[in-house]
């Protein structure tokens, strides 16, 4: 692991061999790759394991409620343009609680970076089925095995709009690394799933799992093609890794709002009320 | 110039105390005064008759208030304005109709109980005759579908309603012409408005032969303009540098959204209509702690949805302002109408504990007042405040002295923060608060967090810190209790019996206790509901008669200052049916418990 301007020195309280460490390193080098001011990267998550990882970072960390980093992010992003917004949380987190603000993220498309850790199970609550847990997992609530369909957030994204969709793994730092690395500097909505073991609760998406049921694609393709994304993003066994989809960026939340319409982008806590214009209306 | 006032005004004398079930002519206000209320369907294009009626009449410098009912649909039903015309300031709702504009058939109940052998009911016969002739009244025949057919379409009726409007007034028949041409850029358009509005007038004149039904008052105050609950609400929370606005469509909440939406630009501010109200408040809390001046509005079911939002931004010490416009719940309850049944839910809301400011706007001025004040509070406190109007405040509405957006007091600007900064730092002796700082201004990183936290902001189950950490946010209570706002004051200054109040009750009170001329009973009407103020706990302390008027069933605010106080009401005068009081109602209701004291009272 590299020494970055984002590292955290106190305690981590995942479990040993948990998939959030990669993740957690993945981002770090992003952001150091990035040579972002981490004075102006905020990191926010709602509740879960990997929520906890806004928390581990030197950066403006911020922690909120379960399922709802998402409007977080996305209030944070358009209260002041000049930071770095990323969200970041589990599957349970982000599609779960959180599935309908994900689909409308999606479609308001603020310019954040939402990075999902994907171990198909609920860790913090102790290994129940999420909304991606694959059909006849048994679990403590489903002692019988899951019933529900597993939702596919990809092709979820793809369908509500997104313009950058990816997936990668946290067997693999340095591609993930990359692929973050462009999901930031991408204008607008960005989603990146990412793969990971839970070590403690899930015992079919394992490390070996992963290995073996993953591919990246190749990294110099055409991602342009929506189609083929949608296709992509269907695939099984295996499970194709990289960007998916990546569109050429269209108008932010941000960009959409009367404060900045007209290219002024000091913060909104450096604004002063619009008295004169008050005014005027009442005359 | 203070913009609470204290004072206590006289009371003029007029009748003395009724017997109720007395008849309610006996104890109108003598001052001349003319209700008009409009009853059409919705999406009849009433609205264009009802704002060229109450612009002219303002204009000719009539006082007008006006209030809205209407039922939960797009189409059809039967909704209602009420329009009253005075030489004197009016701004309550009253029981009253003079002239009734039925305008469709199928008039509700609360229409038809009002109308007496003194209302004129004017409209198209064709339709209405037999309805009216079976609450055995007459009414006059208007013939508008005709008349405004031979015009050239339908469309015309409600401009001659408006000319017969200012024909009962006398206004002059070109009273409205600019208003017109405003209105309708079209030249044939604006023409055929014109000539539609003349056919009114000289009918409206016909019929009050040349005597107009009052007389025409000194030239206007000049300075006023018209405002709702609404856009008073608005550019109060505008005044005050909101810039963060977001909701989820609800009545009567979206009003005030709205008005936000449509003057963004003017506001500077960011409006956006989200998914649901979790993502509402949520995206609030992330705009306020990276520096935005955010609201949320919303209405009673809307707002439950926000109670763990709420409880977010109470730990994380985030300024958010709530506008909860109430409407008769329990669940989605009557969704259209008024009630002031969420005190309890707004003071409670939200699991935990933490402070927060609760403000009930009196009127229009005063919703524009504690808007600015409500964004005050909750950036100086790092609190949370919660605006709790109705739809009757919202869509009510009268002319009001200009309100100056420099009276609001001026947004606090967060600190530029230093390496090492702590967000949740614990406060000097004898202060309240951390410095607020915001991600990307200075030096320090900010932190947030929904977990109990150090004051770096990092999840603790360290007990002590726990401790005093639920201290530190309890304890900006005793500054905000000191701040609360006053109660006013209305009444003689020796009174054994205390009238209370919140909200939006006080106006059609205040009218009610006027015509009553209490000689010993005085209303006290309280704008901030929680905390209480120092002068609110002296009042209510005092050894005397305490009767508490509220919009709801069980008397929420009594059993608020109960519990906060240890004193409530000893009677309730209480209406819950989806309507606001009107000032006959009060008046028998409070008329009743005041002469059953006199008698008893025997000199005092």
């Amino acid at each position: 692991m590299i020494d970055t301007a984002f590292d955290y020195t106190g305690e981590i309280s995942w479990c040993p061999g948990c998939g959030d460490y990669k993740i957690l390193e993945s981002l770090k080098m992003a952001l150091s790759e990035l040579r972002l001011d981490p004075r102006k990267v905020v990191v926010a998550s709602g509740i879960g394991q990997a929520a906890k990882m806004p928390h581990y970072l030197k950066c403006n960390c911020v922690n909120g409620l379960h399922g709802r980093a998402l409007p977080l992010a996305t209030g944070i992003k358009a209260s002041n343009r000049h930071l770095t917004v990323i969200a970041v949380g589990g599957d349970g987190d982000m599609y779960g609680e959180g599935g309908n603000h994900f689909m409308h993220a999606i479609r308001r498309n603020p310019d954040i970076t939402n990075i999902v850790c994907n171990n198909m199970i609920y860790g913090l609550t102790k290994g129940q089925g999420s909304p991606t847990t694959p059909v006849g997992m048994k679990t403590p609530t489903q002692p019988f095995g899951v019933t529900s369909k597993p939702l596919n957030p990809l092709l979820l994204a793809l369908s509500c709009g997104a313009t950058f969709v990816a997936r990668a793994s946290a067997a693999d730092t340095e591609r993930t690394k990359d692929v973050i690395v462009k999901a930031i500097r991408h204008k607008g909505y960005a989603l990146v799933d990412i793969f990971q073991p839970c070590v403690s609760f899930n015992r079919t998406n394992t490390w070996q799992w992963l290995s073996k049921s993953t591919e990246w694609l190749d990294e110099e393709r055409d991602a342009s093609d929506k189609l083929e994304a949608m296709r992509l993003s269907m695939e099984t066994e295996p499970y194709p890794l990289g960007i998916i989809y990546m569109s050429e960026p269209e108008k932010t939340f941000e960009e959409n709002q009367a404060p900045y319409q007209a290219n002024d982008n000091t913060p909104l806590y450096a604004r002063a009320p619009a008295l004169e214009n008050i005014r005027k209306l009442l005359s | 110039m203070p913009i609470y006032s204290e004072a206590a005004g006289p009371f003029c004398l007029i009748f003395d105390i009724p017997q109720g079930g007395k008849d309610m002519d006996m104890i109108h206000a003598p001052e001349p005064d003319v209700t008009i209320t409009f009853c059409a369907a919705a999406g009849l294009g009433l609205q264009t008759a009802e704002d060229l009626a109450r612009q002219m009449l303002t204009k000719a410098g009539y006082c007008v208030f006006t209030a809205r009912e209407y039922m939960s649909r797009v189409r059809g039903g039967n909704n209602s304005t009420q329009i009253r015309v005075s030489l004197k300031p009016v701004r309550a709702y009253v029981g009253r109709i003079d002239w009734l504009f039925a305008l469709s058939p199928d008039l509700r109940s609360n229409i038809t109980e009002k109308i007496t052998e003194k209302t004129k009911i004017l409209g198209d016969a064709s339709a209405m005759r037999d309805e009216i002739s079976s609450l055995g009244r007459e009414m006059i025949d208007l013939d508008l579908a005709k008349r405004a057919a031979d015009l050239g379409s339908t469309k015309f009726s409600s401009m001659i309603v408006a000319g017969f409007i200012a024909g009962i007034f006398m206004l002059g028949e070109d009273t409205a012409d600019e208003l017109i041409e405003k209105r309708f850029a079209d030249a044939v358009l604006s023409d055929k408005n014109k000539r539609a509005f003349r056919i009114g007038y000289q009918l409206g004149m016909e019929h009050v032969k040349g005597q107009p039904v009052l007389m025409l008052p000194d030239k206007g105050t000049g300075d006023e303009i018209f405002l709702d609950g609404n856009s008073a609400a608005a550019l109060g929370a505008a005044s005050a540098g909101c810039n963060y606005i977001t909701a989820y469509p609800m009545s009567p909440g979206t009003g005030v959204f709205s008005y936000f939406a449509k003057n963004a630009k003017l506001f500077d501010c960011a409006a956006e209509q989200v998914e649901d109200e979790i993502s509402a408040i949520n995206m609030a809390v992330g705009a306020a702690y990276a520096g935005a001046r955010a609201m949320v509005t919303t209405s009673g079911g809307g707002f439950a949805l926000m109670c763990e939002g709420l409880s977010l931004a109470g730990i994380t010490e985030t300024p958010v302002v709530v506008h909860l416009a109430q409407r008769p719940g329990p669940a989605t309850g009557l969704a259209t109408r008024t009630e002031q049944a969420d005190l309890e839910l707004a003071l409670y809301a939200g699991h935990g504990e933490f402070p927060r400011a609760l403000y009930a706007p009196l009127n229009v001025e005063s919703a524009f007042a504690l808007a600015g004040r409500a964004f005050h509070t909750a950036h100086k406190y790092q609190v949370q405040s919660i605006i709790l109007t109705d739809q009757y405040l919202l869509d009510s509405g009268y002319p009001v002295a200009k309100p100056d957006p420099s009276s609001v007091p001026a947004p606090i600007p967060p600190v530029r923060t230093k390496n090492g900064y702590k967000r949740y730092a614990f406060p000097a002796e004898g202060e309240y608060i951390s410095p607020f700082g915001v991600p990307g201004f200075g030096e320090g990183f900010v932190s947030f967090d929904s977990h109990e936290h150090t004051e770096e902001a990092h999840i603790t189950e360290d007990r002590w810190i726990r401790k005093s950490m639920v201290e530190k946010r309890l304890k900006k209570l005793e500054a905000m209790s000191r701040e609360a706002l006053p109660p006013r004051l209305h009444g003689p200054e020796k009174y054994d019996t205390a009238v209370i109040c919140w909200g939006s009750v006080f106006e059609p009170l205040k009218e009610a206790m006027e015509i009553l001329d209490c000689k010993y009973a005085a209303l006290i009407a309280c704008e901030q509901v929680y905390p209480l103020s120092e002068k609110f706990r002296r009042l209510i302390s005092l050894p005397c008669r305490k009767i508490f008027v509220e919009g709801n069933a069980t008397g929420q605010f009594s059993r608020v200052v109960r519990s906060l106080t240890g004193i409530g009401a000893d009677e309730t005068i209480l209406k819950y049916n989806g309507f606001q009081f009107t000032v006959e109602e009060l008046v028998e209701e409070l008329g009743k418990l005041l002469a059953a004291r006199e008698l008893g009272r025997g000199g005092c």
